[in-house]
């Protein structure tokens, strides 16, 4: 195993500073660092903010990440960052710290898609990823449905949201139920007392000639809203447990279905989740039944590792560097809107 | 000593070596004033090689890495000081944050470049260089400060007066960094001169959803 080369991750898309340390699929550390708690008072992760403490979380999140796997910089082979999709400002705090140790190290370097790290990291719990798999990742930023053909140098896109990201929609459904930001464990946690099936909340994009892979949850959103803003108006307690639990089936059913969709019509038998929202207790739940139900293998890492680390980052660069792929070019930057298909920017 | 200097303030970024003697005196080795707009990140670690290969040398070479902490338009800010941290960080040297305003132009002057927002960064210096006011960040018309100007020349219609064309080098880099250079312990923390907090105010009620 010490003949497998060790990775150094970087994460900083969103609102946390991650640094991973992989060696081959061994998790050998994963340090964070997160600003979530300034943007609070937001409502919403503000990208300055963000940006502003992923500078000052950078170098002392790499030491911790040395320290917990007992490294030295010396000892790193390749360093890998995300280099988009994500916030711009965020993004290039960590392309530009990667690229200057991966530079002061003599290593190589690769800048890599968030949206495959959150496959990848699944290697590091689970083994080698069944190829091909599909993989449903969902989050405050993303929601997309892929096909992994070759996970280093193949990666297409089958659907994606076309308004908010599944984490949005908890974000913005919590608000309106007055429980606090991120709103994904509040609702987790105050739809255990509910009844899932006390409000048929709408199911969007899932008509006979909707796209059958893309997602919108606005409508869901705006649902929830209007339902809850009637019984206020009436004067009436809202049953927060049974709308928290209502919202989640009705996020928990379409991402399933048409997960196991996307598995039937490509003949794929490995369904692969991923994203902050994958730590949600009814997702995992709903997608174990239907997958057991369609002979689908399900793998979902850890949520810890579900939502934004540098371990994930570090766990594709490991598997670029095993398959042979070539490093980013000394002109890497960032790209905010980096496609799904460019695994290695 | 042999200093790696960087700033990236302004659209253009500098990457410099020089060679630094206890006396003062520094040396500049090799310099690259590269226009890059938004490409910092893209295009500084390429002028740091650059920088090296013209001088023959590599990152083993170096003592100490010098940086611009601003103020700047903060992204492209960002990649220069987090680049020093790091590279620093990786060659175990130690690194110093100078003003950048301080390494445009030299003696008695005022210094204006680029806040957009139509504001401009600013700070004033005596005959001997030393900094006397600022850095702050105004309305070109709000100045009101007497001239020399140096740094953008695209003030100076709003200024009223003549701004020479002046940008940050790497011999001012080391000469605002000659104090921390000489006295290590007097060096103070590597965060950017934001000047400006972020934009964002929070929620004053919580909205409806639906509209
Ligand atoms: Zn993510």
């Amino acid at each position: 195993m010490a003949d497998q080369p060790l990775v150094l991750g970087f994460e900083t898309s969103c609102d946390e500073t991650g640094v991973g340390l992989v060696r081959g699929h061994t998790l050998l550390a994963d340090a964070l660092a997160t600003s979530m708690a300034e943007h609070e008072r937001f409502g919403g992760v503000v990208p300055e903010i963000a940006s502003r403490a992923h500078l000052e979380a950078m170098v002392p999140t790499v030491h911790r990440a040395l320290a917990d796997a007992g490294a030295t910089l010396d000892d790193v082979d390749a360093v890998a960052v995300t280099s988009g999709p994500g916030l711009t400002g965020a993004l290039l705090v960590g392309v530009a710290a990667a690229k200057a140790y991966a530079l002061a190290l003599g290593k190589p370097l690769y800048g890599v898609n968030h949206l495959a790290a959150h496959v990848a990291v699944d290697e590091l719990q689970h083994g080698p990823l069944a190829e091909p798999s599909i993989a449903l990742l969902v989050s405050g930023g993303h929601s997309s449905l892929l096909l992994v053909p070759d996970l280093a140098q193949d990666v297409q896109p089958l659907g994606r949201t076309v308004d908010d990201a599944a984490g949005e929609a908890f974000d913005k459904v919590a608000r309106v139920l007055g429980l606090p930001f991120p709103g994904g464990p509040p609702i987790d946690k105050a739809a255990r007392e509910g009844d899932p099936a006390a409000i048929g909340f709408p199911r969007g994009l899932t008509g006979p000639r909707d796209a059958p892979y893309d997602f919108s949850f606005s409508g869901l959103k705006t649902a929830v809203a209007r339902w809850v803003e009637a019984r206020q108006k009436a004067g009436e307690q809202v049953p927060v447990a049974d709308v928290a639990a209502s919202f989640q089936e009705a996020v928990a059913d379409v991402l399933t279905a048409k997960a196991v969709r996307a598995c039937r019509d490509h003949g794929v038998d490995h369904l692969v989740l991923g994203g902050g929202v994958a730590a949600n207790s009814r997702l995992r739940a709903l997608a174990e039944e239907r997958c057991a139900a369609a002979g689908i293998v399900l793998r979902v890492p850890s949520p810890r590792l579900c939502t934004d680390n540098g371990a994930m980052v570090a766990a594709l660069g490991s598997r670029l560097v095993s398959s042979g792929i070539a490093p980013s070019l000394p002109d890497l930057g960032a790209d905010s809107s980096l496609p799904i298909e460019v695994v290695t920017a | 000593m042999l200093v790696l200097a960087l700033d990236t303030a302004t659209p253009t970024l500098v990457a410099g070596l020089a060679d630094w003697s206890e006396h003062g005196a520094a040396e500049v080795l090799a310099e690259r004033a590269v226009p890059s707009g938004n490409r910092h990140a893209e295009l500084l670690t390429p002028a740091i090689t650059s920088v090296l290969d013209d001088a023959g040398l590599t990152m083993g070479d170096l003592d100490v890495v010098v940086t611009g902490l601003g103020p700047g338009p903060f992204t492209g800010l960002r990649v220069g000081v987090v680049t020093a941290a790091a590279l620093a960080d990786a060659r175990g040297l130690p690194v110093f944050g100078v003003c950048s305003l301080d390494a445009v132009g030299s003696g008695a002057r005022t210094v204006v470049t680029d806040a957009r927002r139509k504001e401009v960064y600013w700070a004033a210096y005596d005959e001997s260089g030393a900094r006397t006011d600022g850095p702050g960040v105004v309305r070109p018309e709000d100045l009101g400060r007497p001239g020399p100007f140096v740094g953008d020349p695209a003030f100076a219609g709003r200024l009223g007066a003549d701004v020479a064309t002046a940008e940050v080098t790497t011999a001012g880099l080391l000469r605002a960094a000659g104090p921390q250079l000489l006295d290590p312990s007097s060096a103070g923390p590597l965060l950017p001169l934001y000047l400006r907090r972020p934009d964002a105010t929070p929620p004053t009620a919580i909205k409806a959803v639906s509209q």
